[in-house]
């Protein structure tokens, strides 16, 4: 199977903190000081009161999937996502390390960062039971 | 129908031309942009310099309207380049009608051209902007989005919700194909079946090939006027009765996709017309893919949320046989999606079929009100939904 080729993110002035952050393995989200809520894509305005007073905190990583779509005919194939995070806003990202036929919207999902050819860290999705735990069965060679 | 009578004429669609071409290997977009504006003309009984404002989506090259308007020698008061993607040209219509309303043009010609096919941007409707200004860029380019999945993502969770299956989706192909058999310049003109649809392979699941639109070279073009001149013409009165426009994205992360704009453009349109959904005797439909029709006739009105896949079931798009016939000329599905911009051809079937002539194999029966829809962008992320009602008068 072929490796898979990104675009590159290309961070700007106002996303910098988050790629840096998802270098480190660390997921960030937006939130604003002044009402409260979470947003996504994150922006240095609050698209909901559109206060200037919104500031990066570490999300959970986890999430739910809200819909997704594999891409057959690409190659390799990849399964495109919106998943609800346990944060609020629902983000698109992709669910990696799965079946892509045993997938469900609603399936609980935890992150899992996959990186680019120039070390940018792209926050991706895994199903929650591939990626906690490893069933002992499947260990054996 | 029961209607105050006092409702003002907006404007009338006295021009509209599709481009015979689904192949423009042999012509520049300038070509093709004269060939549709000078058709419309034609259509219409006017002449180029009876044309004083100009509409005209990105798909125009050059430098807004100016490039066009220089290559033709038209002679404006009023320039309009909206752009919401393959539904600018219902958003057109409206604003030509509201400048002609306000004493701004006279005559308004309304183009579009595109050769997707020629320049080879057809295949699987890659979305890839490479720039990085564009705010949504590293949101969304790194994950691999597309036309498809962003489309695929909405029937699934359509399915998710309301149980529409892949074989209620395919009846809407089907329909499409069976008024397209008529259409001697369709691109695609053999009937389908159902298992056709659910048989061809899956693209982005879980949408099949035939569950999306062709790819094809060519254009349209409309001419609106106001009310004087309309009727010192020689062709059937097409009047805008009603307009709407809603643009719809993700709002901040908190959405639900299987909601499209057309549930407030249609709702500002039908309460402009003073008309009902059940009112309408013929609809021309976006239809990018299945799916994209299955949500305008929610939204729209034309069944409640939800009843989308049993609605279109059984045939009930097809014109003679079903409630609602939509697409008369094979839409986007099988005739006809030039430019990747399917929205200037819904508008031409409609004036078509609100003339009297659709071909006559699928002309609706005293065909007094039509509705035209358009969703530009992406369903799924970011699009526009554009509707117009037009009435014989
Ligand atoms: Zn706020």
């Amino acid at each position: 199977m072929n490796e898979r080729v990104f675009i590159e993110p290309q961070p700007s002035a106002e996303t910098e903190a988050f790629w840096h952050a998802a270098g480190e393995g660390r997921f960030l989200v937006k939130r604003c000081t002044a009402c409260g809520k979470a947003h996504w894509y994150p922006r240095s305005h609050c698209p909901f009161c559109a206060s200037a007073d919104t500031v990066w905190e570490e999300a959970s990583g986890e999430g739910v999937i809200y819909s997704y779509s594999v891409m057959r005919r690409a190659k390799p194939p990849y399964v495109m996502a919106y998943v609800t995070l346990a944060e609020g806003p629902t983000m698109m990202t992709n669910i990696v390390d799965c079946d892509p036929d045993g997938l469900s919207i609603g399936d609980a999902v935890t992150l899992r960062f996959v990186t680019t050819a120039e070390g940018a860290a792209l926050p991706m999705f895994a199903p929650k039971a591939a990626a906690g735990v490893v069933d002992p069965a499947e260990e054996r060679p | 129908m029961c209607r105050p009578m006092s409702r003002p004429a907006l404007a009338y669609i006295v021009g509209a031309f599709e481009h015979p071409t689904r192949d423009a290997g042999d012509k520049t977009l300038a070509q093709l942009q004269a060939d549709v504006a000078l058709g419309a003309l034609a259509d219409a009984g006017l002449g180029k310099d009876d044309v004083d404002g100009f509409f005209c989506g990105p798909d125009a090259p050059g430098t807004g309207p100016l490039s066009i308007a220089d290559y033709l020698n038209l002679d404006l008061r009023h320039v309009d380049t909206t752009n919401t993607s393959g539904s600018s040209y219902l958003l057109h219509v409206a604003h030509a009608a509201q400048a002609i309303a306000a004493g701004k043009c006279n005559v308004a010609l309304i183009t579009l051209a595109g050769r997707p096919r020629t320049e080879g941007r057809g295949k699987g409707g890659l979305v890839r902007r490479d720039d990085p200004n564009q705010p949504d860029f590293q949101w969304e380019q790194p994950f691999g989005m597309q036309i498809l999945n962003m489309y695929g993502m909405t029937a699934m969770r359509h399915m998710h919700l309301y149980g529409t299956t892949s074989e209620q989706l395919a009846w809407i192909k089907v329909a499409a194909s069976h008024h397209a058999q008529h259409n001697e310049r369709a691109y695609a003109r053999d009937v389908v079946t159902v298992e056709d649809v659910i048989n061809s392979p899956m693209v982005a699941d879980p949408l099949h090939r035939l569950d999306c639109c062709v790819v094809t070279d060519g254009g349209g073009a409309l001419v609106v006027t106001r009310p004087e001149i309309a009727r010192s013409l020689k062709r059937p009165l097409v009047k805008v009765i009603g307009t709407g426009e809603r643009p719809q994205h993700q709002q901040g992360g908190y959405f639900e996709i299987t909601q499209s704009g057309a549930a407030w453009s249609g709702k500002t349109a039908f309460e402009q017309a003073g008309v009902r959904p059940a009112d309408i005797k013929y609809v021309s439909l976006y239809d990018s893919f299945t799916i994209t029709v299955l949500l305008q006739l929610e939204d729209l009105g034309f069944c409640a949320k939800g009843e989308g896949g049993r609605f279109v079931m059984d045939g009930n798009l097809i014109s003679g046989v079903g409630r609602l016939p939509f697409n008369t000329d094979g839409g986007g599905l099988c005739n006809n999606h030039p430019g990747n911009r399917g929205g200037m051809t819904k508008i031409i079937e409609a004036v078509r079929q609100v003339r009297g002539e659709a071909h006559p194999a699928v002309q609706v029966a005293n065909c007094d009100l039509a509705l035209a829809n358009g969703i530009g962008g992406q369903l799924g992320v970011r699009h526009a939904s554009g509707t117009l009602i037009l009435e014989r008068e």
